[in-house]
């Protein structure tokens, strides 16, 4: 590394960490320098979370010396970690919705008065300060779980930066906030920098980190592949160092024709429950063998949109139809009968029961295709798991093994082959590439190809605008719960498209409508 | 379930792998142990006479934990299950001892098998009842059942003013004797009690593992939102567990009744509790997901077991409570000992391997 005006604060030295089923970390050297911004990149799995769990002291390392200025030191727990000023932001929230904001934020470290009785009053306007300089219009007395996971997100980064925190760590922090709500972390870290904080940032967005970062690690298999200052490297460089090769971005179309309209709703509308629609008459139709992309900010309606196909909401109201028939069955079981699937967003609320083996996670959609009578035949059923698990390139020793014990990415490939096992005409994917790797996500993409190719109609609804460009045949576009513009891939352009994700919050004005039919 | 690739055996490793076996197998051993150890203190233990005596008060608890295990597994809880037995023996009583009037001067009487049935079909009904209150009214299990705990009760000793019903040899004109066939009954040497727990045992094993209704209670004990999403009809499974939990209620309300030929409303008070606690000797999770039918019925053997040998030893029953409290709570102990072990050996092993 070259000269640099930045001093190491911490260091790892040939830190090793192993779990069960995977070794996370191996022989890792790892610097953190004061007042910059140290970029952490890998492929899920890679071990970067793991590697700032040891720096927070979360996880104790297997092997390896941790050095903090100079001094070795080891952290027996995270408030360990805390009192000597490293802090984080969990890549999973860690909140307690039951609780209130500014509760959350002073948790473990409540204001109190001379009798040891919580401050209430002092913690909300201390609480407020942090919120303000995020900009999120969250009060510190709202109950965390009445706020959408973005503004969560904001949360869990106030808390971390009350800490007052010398090393900051924030574990992929901008994954469900909107572009706006980016530019105010990102003001608010060049803020911290400034005053000599340590960030240690993980993210999966490239761009973003090309922008704010000072350093670069780059993480495969656990192993360190490369370190540099970010002004001596660009995207090739760090996708190269991640995957071992230059990465093709996405699946390329292969020009097949979609065949005939295989699904259409009309009207769908479903209540919100502090008042208005949380989705606004919705109609669409989509062709057998059509990759249509949905794309919207946070809190757009895409998620409640596909909720309502599935029938997870018995207050939904509106048509579906599946190759021109109507579908009135209202339950998700039957719905998934008739052809429909949904990938969810959360893969661990949502998509798997994590203390089941991946076996029984990738048929438990499908049991009656392999049960005669009321029999699961063990044949059958092995046959199609060891199908999907080569089908998808699943990387699991054994399928017995409890699917919580895989990566992220192959934990998403489990969540697709459960839905595909079930023979969907129809593939719903709510982000299908949320907090995968560069890798896992090529992976995805070419999924989604080669089904469209089989006949497949694929509805998919995504935050990322290039994902959403390059992927589709044609692009919708919601916002505050109504569809508001319809783009063949041809016409689209990335500024109409952001210009339609703005438009639900006005009167709609009547947007060019390039949809077929 | 599935081939797993042979690993070169790890020798360093395999004192903690030993341990780990043992541990795993804890509850086995825990049964062997109390085999031996009252075979050599107790006199007559091992006698045959004993032994079949022990297995039909092991049988009736065996039964309520069988049930028991599904509710836990779904991540629920039955508590109305003693009053559930005092109710259905009162059922039976009834009808050997009344019939049914039918208010036009004729009086309904039953044989002994429709009489099983109908009692059964009481049993079934109130666990519906505990599946409806939590499915469609949104009722916690814990609230639900102590809700129908009470009511279940009520109606026992209602049906009879408190009193017993005596005697229930029945009538040879009314066609309703026999009644005690299911309690002092014998098939190939073993009584009938015994017979019927080992073919619904099987049965809610074979449930368990090779039946889809099986894999979807595992399914909503560990995620039910995921469940739902995967089309598993989540309250169809609840219904499912409860209704069975009441059906083997109501197998133990008749065989009670059998063997003393008689029904008292208060048959089955706290029965609940030890049916909790031989699932979860057996490896039941409170929290939903695991559990397996071979380890509680282990489990109630553990539990039915000692509190004979330790009354056949004439250990005070003051004391028998403390000891079954301890081993229910060193079973839970060890289970959580065993998951930090099993970690760890698997890092060792793949420490080697890595």
């Amino acid at each position: 590394m070259g000269a640099t005006g930045h001093d190491v604060i911490l260091k790892l030295e040939d830190v090793s960490k192993v779990y069960s089923g995977t070794v996370a970390v191996k022989r890792a050297n790892f610097e953190v320098r004061k007042g910059a911004v140290n970029v952490l990149v890998g492929e899920n799995g890679a071990g970067k979370s793991t590697l700032m769990k040891i720096i927070a002291g979360v996880e104790q390392p297997t092997a390896g010396r941790i050095l903090l200025e100079g001094k070795e030191v080891s952290f027996s727990s995270s408030g360990d970690a805390m009192n000597r000023g490293i802090g984080m932001v969990f890549q999973e929230l860690n909140l307690f919705g039951n609780m209130s904001v500014a509760e959350n934020i002073f948790a473990t470290r409540e204001i109190t008065n001379r009798f040891r009785k919580i401050d209430r009053k002092a913690q909300e306007r201390r609480a407020a300060e942090f919120l303000e300089r995020l900009e999120a219009g969250i009060r510190p007395d709202m109950l965390v779980e009445d706020l959408r996971i973005g503004q969560q997100q904001l949360v869990e980064i106030a808390k971390a930066v009350s800490l007052d925190a010398r090393i900051l760590i924030m574990d992929e922090p901008t994954s469900a906030l909107s572009a706006a709500e980016v530019e105010i972390l990102f003001k608010v870290i060049a803020d911290l920098k400034a005053r000599g904080v340590a960030i240690v940032y993980i993210s999966h967005r490239l761009e973003e980190l090309i922008r704010i970062g000072d350093y670069i690690t780059v993480l495969r298999d656990g192993r360190i592949t490369g370190q540099e200052e970010m002004k001596n490297v660009d995207t090739q460089w760090i996708v190269r160092q991640m995957i071992g090769s230059d990465a093709k971005d996405f699946a390329k179309a292969d020009g097949h024709v979609p065949g005939e309209e295989i699904f259409r709703a009309e009207e769908i509308c479903l209540p919100r429950a502090t008042g208005g629609l949380a989705v606004d008459h919705v109609s669409l139709s989509l062709r057998a063998g059509e990759i249509l992309g949905i794309y919207g900010l946070m809190g757009a309606g895409r998620s409640e949109l596909f909720d309502c196909i599935m029938g997870r909401h018995g207050q939904a109201t509106g048509e579906i139809f599946i190759a021109g028939r109507q579908v009135r069955e209202r339950d998700t079981t039957r719905r998934i009968r008739r052809g429909l699937a949904l990938i969810p967003e959360d893969r661990q609320r949502e998509g798997l029961v994590s203390i089941l083996s991946v076996a029984s996670n990738l048929t438990l959609a499908s049991l009656s295709r392999f049960a005669r009578l009321f029999h699961i035949s063990g044949a059958d059923e092995r046959q199609a798991v060891t199908g999907m698990v080569r089908e998808l390139a699943i990387k699991v020793a054994d399928p017995a093994q409890e699917v919580s014990s895989l990566s992220g990415g192959n934990q998403q490939k489990v969540v697709i082959g459960k839905a595909l096992l079930t023979g969907p005409k129809v593939l719903l994917m709510d982000e299908p590439s949320r907090g995968i790797d560069v890798g896992a996500k090529a992976d995805v993409f070419r999924t989604m190809r080669r089904l469209s190719r089989d006949g497949l109609g694929i509805l998919f609804a995504t935050s990322d605008l290039d994902e959403v460009m390059a992927l589709s045949d044609r692009i919708a576009v919601m916002s505050n719960g109504k569809l508001t513009g319809m783009f063949d891939r041809a016409e689209a352009t990335e500024a109409a498209i952001v210009a339609a994700s703005a438009l639900g919050h006005g009167p709609v004005p009547h947007t060019e409508n390039n949809a077929h039919d | 379930m599935t081939d797993i690739p042979a690993k070169p055996a790890v020798s360093s490793a395999s004192s903690g792998s030993v341990l780990l076996t043992l541990m795993k197998a804890r509850t086995f051993i825990a049964l062997i142990a109390v085999l031996v150890f009252f075979s050599i203190a107790a006199p007559n233990f091992l006698s045959t006479a004993n032994l079949i005596l022990m297995a039909k008060h092991v049988a009736l608890n065996a039964f309520l934990a069988m049930g028991m295990t599904f509710v836990i597994i779904t991540g629920g809880i039955d508590l109305s299950v003693g009053s559930i037995v005092g109710l259905c023996g009162m059922v039976a009583g009834y009808l050997v001892l009344n019939g049914i009037d039918l208010q036009i001067g004729y009086t309904l009487y039953f044989n002994v098998f429709e009489i099983a049935l109908i009692t059964l079909a009481v049993g079934i009904l109130i666990g519906a009842v505990n599946g409806l209150l939590i499915t469609r009214l949104n009722v916690a299990p814990f609230i639900a059942t102590l809700g129908v705990l009470y009511v279940s009760r009520g109606l026992a000793l209602l049906s009879s003013d408190g009193r017993t019903f005596p005697n229930l040899v029945g009538k040879p004109e009314l066609g309703t004797t026999g009644f005690g066939y299911l309690g002092a009954g014998r098939l190939l040497g073993l009584p009938v009690s015994i017979w019927i727990l080992i073919v619904v045992a099987l049965g809610a094993a074979y449930l368990a593992k090779y039946t889809p209704l099986g894999r979807h209670i595992f399914a909503v004990g560990g995620n039910e939102r995921a469940a739902r999403i995967s089309g598993v009809r989540v309250n169809m499974v609840k219904m499912f567990v409860y209704m069975f939990s009441g059906f083997c209620a109501a197998i133990v309300g008749l065989i009670i009744s059998s063997e003393l030929m008689a029904s008292h409303p208060a048959t089955g008070e706290s029965f609940e509790l030890n049916a909790i606690a031989a699932a979860v000797l057996g490896g039941t999770s409170m929290s939903g997901g695991r559990g397996t039918i071979g380890g509680t019925i282990v489990g109630a053997f553990v539990i039915g077991i000692l509190s004979d040998g330790l009354v056949m030893m004439g250990v005070s029953s003051f004391w028998q409570m403390v000891i079954k409290g301890l081993v229910i709570i060193v079973a839970v102990v060890v289970d959580q000992a065993q998951r930090r072990l099993q970690q760890r050996v698997t890092l060792m092993q793949m420490a080697k391997a890595g």
